[in-house]
């Protein structure tokens, strides 16, 4: 379980996150969503400490955070970054391997870990576990990124617009996997968009952020019925416009002519 | 082919010179400028001012870096010339670009992968180690690259401040003429940069494509010198105990023989081995005998007068300049002048003969009359000489133009017509053989000269046998013999060792032994 207990973090004289507060249950998985300087991405760096909060408390299972150590702490939380950052000069097993390592994991025990992840995120570990990233393709090589965020066997998964810089067929077979491997692993998980879509798919609630502060907290049905203000109110309609926008132009043009 | 095969004979001795500057320079370097640089990534203030520091030194010209280190170790007490000058200056000089790459390297490494590196759980020592440094390295492997190639270059230049290294073929070569040995100096520079450079180049590539084989080669190479060189290097440590006599020579073809006869007197009447320090800077010659880092020169009364003992005032006679330089020498540390050596090698100022004839020109009297029409070429140091103020002074000279260059080019560059006037030495073989006529210094502007033999207070005080060995060398050498000897060499392309072994013969037959007591 974590637990944001009044959250505040100023950079200077912006307020970034404004006294936060939230519940993720065991097994949860809560969407962070908001616009660009909403304060979501920040509130996930807090989590795990690569961010300090200026004020207020992330309790993990009812610890303080801030009463770890921040490296052994985030050993312990897996984290699936926006712009993937692989270790470009590790191989893939490298990278899978790399928080077990520093775990003082055998070297054996690694290696079947590694195996079983990549075929977790659908992957040819045999194929793929001694190339380098860069000879992977931006899909695959997210689902490392997935892989690297799970293999120490976390019980708390961070994830930061995981999938927001691939195309759209391959973000739609991510979420696919992704959806899959957090039932068949029971994680408890935040996870951070700006896509609605993606929210309504993923989430078992969402919380919208606007400006810093939490707009509205809830199962993504409650949030359709009774939207809290205008700001989620428009974060809702989005996809929706879209799909009626889709349907009317499939409509017009009406089926594909045929010679 | 004998005249290479005689260079070639040189090698082993100047390439592991060479090495061992170079090797240990460069480890030095780099054990010293990687931590820094990396440093300086982690402190924000150092940054500026550490890399600001190595760009200064960088700036100083490479002969000066190391001439200045050598007072520097005097002052400070530690021996001044030789090895320990020249490591220092070339580490030194090799610090910047390795510090300045490391820097760069790691400043450079994405900051979304360093982000990463601590949100997988690294502590700010593993994402050094295991993230920004590899990611770093081929920055950091090039700065080493850049620092070994210009350590080997700039490690020729430790001869002058007497360090033995491939840099004694350039410069004796240069000043005897010698230009197979100038060749074999530069070519073995050259391909040892390159080796040291592909070496370096090899093992890093192996390691980041992770070739074992490529890896495993260039280690075995790199062990392979390094060990060699520590061997080495152990060797003279232990060889310093016992050591030779060392005998000095500054940089021009006369002060090799002399040296080359001193060293084999030496050896020829007392038996105790000898080593000569070729190419010494003036001053730093005469420092080095003060420190006792070598035992024994010749140098020039007149130089003495001016530099040593800094008097103005022209010196009463010949006699009473040899007697007052030795009794000055005595007082500094119990310094000896043993003997004058016969001949004079005074500065003086020639020109083309047939120049001199067509203007009707004698003595510098003559000359200071149309000098303004004439350029005039001087060695390094000679227009900052005190006898060239003491000429300017009597004669009230005022060339057109004044042009200076390396002595080795002087004689040419009158003969050429390049220049007008040089300034050139009385016993120099070049003077006859290229027709140059000396102007007389009628008014006496320029102190006499003679040749002297000068040795350290360690050497009177260990061996007086060697002096009492060298003062037997008094007026042994006439200024016809030595103007002889450095014709041999520059012209005939004699090696100045072949030249004096004869005059040492020469000396032995006519000079009896002393007899010895049973």
């Amino acid at each position: 379980m974590i637990e944001l207990d009044r959250l505040t973090r100023r950079f200077g004289g912006e307020v970034a996150v404004d006294d936060l507060s939230l519940v993720v249950g065991r097994g949860e998985l809560l969407v962070l969503l908001g616009g660009s300087g909403s304060g979501k991405t920040t509130t996930l760096r807090m989590i795990n400490r690569l961010i300090e909060p200026t004020s207020g408390t992330v309790r993990l299972d009812g610890v303080d955070t801030a009463t770890l150590t921040p490296h052994e702490l985030r050993r312990r939380i897996g984290y699936v970054f926006q712009r993937i950052g692989l270790f470009p000069h590790m191989t893939i097993a490298e990278n899978v391997g790399v928080t077990p390592s520093l775990l003082g994991w055998e070297r054996d025990r690694i290696r079947k870990r590694v195996d079983e992840l990549l075929e977790l995120v659908e992957l040819d570990a045999g194929a793929v576990r001694d190339r380098l990233p860069d000879q992977l393709s931006g899909g695959q090589q997210q689902r490392v990124g997935v892989a690297r965020a799970l293999a120490a066997e976390p019980a708390i998964l961070l994830l930061d617009e995981p999938f927001g810089a691939l195309d759209p067929l391959t973000r739609d077979r991510l979420q696919e996997s992704f959806l899959r491997i957090r039932r068949d692993l029971g994680l408890t998980a935040v996870f951070v968009t700006h896509d609605m879509t993606e929210a309504l798919r993923l989430g078992d609630r969402i919380a919208v952020m606007h400006a810093g502060r939490l707009a509205q907290v809830g199962a993504p049905r409650e949030l359709l019925r009774a939207p809290a203000d205008d700001v989620v109110r428009q974060f809702l309609e989005t996809p929706r416009r879209q799909a009626e926008l889709v349907e009317g132009l499939l409509g017009d043009a009406g089926p594909a002519p045929r010679p | 082919m004998s005249a290479l095969r005689e260079q070639l004979a040189l090698l082993p001795a100047y390439l592991t010179g060479h090495l061992e500057l170079s090797l240990l320079a460069i480890a030095i370097a780099t054990g010293a400028s990687i931590p820094l640089g990396v440093l300086a990534t982690r402190v924000a203030w150092l940054e500026g001012p550490v890399l600001a520091i190595a760009g200064v030194v960088q700036t100083i010209p490479g002969l000066a870096l190391l001439a200045a280190v050598v007072p520097l170790l005097a002052a400070l007490g530690f021996q001044s010339i030789g090895f320990l000058p020249a490591i220092i200056g070339l580490t030194l000089y090799g610090v910047l670009p390795i510090l300045r790459n490391t820097v760069a390297g790691i400043d450079s490494v994405d900051p979304a992968l360093k982000e990463a590196a601590r949100g997988v759980g690294m502590t700010d020592g593993q994402q050094l180690r295991r993230v920004e440094l590899p990611l770093a390295m081929p920055v950091i492997v090039a700065g080493i690259r850049t620092a070994t190639v210009w350590t080997v270059g700039m490690a020729t230049l430790s001869t002058p401040v007497g360090a033995t290294s491939l840099g004694n073929y350039i410069f004796a070569g240069l000043q005897t003429r010698n230009y197979t040995a100038v060749l074999v100096g530069s070519v073995a520079a050259a391909a040892l940069a390159l080796v040291l450079d592909g070496l370096v180049h090899g093992l890093e590539s192996g390691l980041r494509r992770r070739r074992r084989g490529m890896v495993a080669l260039a280690l075995a190479s790199l062990v392979v010198l390094y060990g060699y060189t520590a061997w080495s290097l152990a060797r003279d440590a232990r060889g310093a105990r016992a050591r030779p006599i060392v005998v000095g020579a500054k940089t021009f073809t006369e002060q090799y023989v002399v040296a080359e006869v001193l060293a084999g007197w030496i050896e020829r009447t007392t038996g105790l081995p000898t080593r000569v320090a070729p190419s010494l800077g003036s001053t730093v010659a005469f420092d080095a005998l003060r420190n006792g880092d070598i035992d024994v020169y010749v140098d020039y009364t007149g130089t003495l007068w001016t530099t040593i003992l800094r008097r103005q005032e022209p010196p009463a006679s010949r006699e009473a300049a040899i007697d007052q330089i030795g009794r000055f020498l005595a007082s500094q540390g119990g310094m000896v002048l043993v003997a004058p050596l016969g001949f004079e090698n005074a500065y003086a100022l020639a020109m083309r003969d047939r120049d001199a004839e067509a203007r009707g020109l004698r003595t510098i009297g003559d000359l200071a009359r149309v000098s303004a029409e004439l350029s005039m070429g001087g060695d390094y140091e000679f227009f900052e000489r005190p006898e060239w103020r003491s000429l300017e002074r009597a004669y009230g000279l005022r060339f057109g133009s004044r042009r200076t260059m390396d002595p080795s080019l002087l004689y040419q560059a009158v003969a050429l017509g390049n220049v007008d006037a040089i300034s050139a030495y009385t016993t120099d073989g070049r003077i006859a053989a290229l027709h140059l006529r000396v102007l007389d210094d009628d008014r006496h502007a320029i102190p006499p000269y003679d040749a002297v033999i000068l040795a350290s207070a360690r050497l009177a005080r260990e061996h007086p046998d060697a002096i009492a060995a060298l003062a037997r060398l008094q007026g042994a050498i006439d200024a016809r013999a030595m103007r002889e000897a450095n014709r041999e060499v520059d012209e005939d392309g004699r090696t100045p060792r072949q030249v004096a072994s004869d005059i040492v013969a020469r000396i032995a037959g006519a000079t009896p032994e002393p007899a010895r007591g049973d």
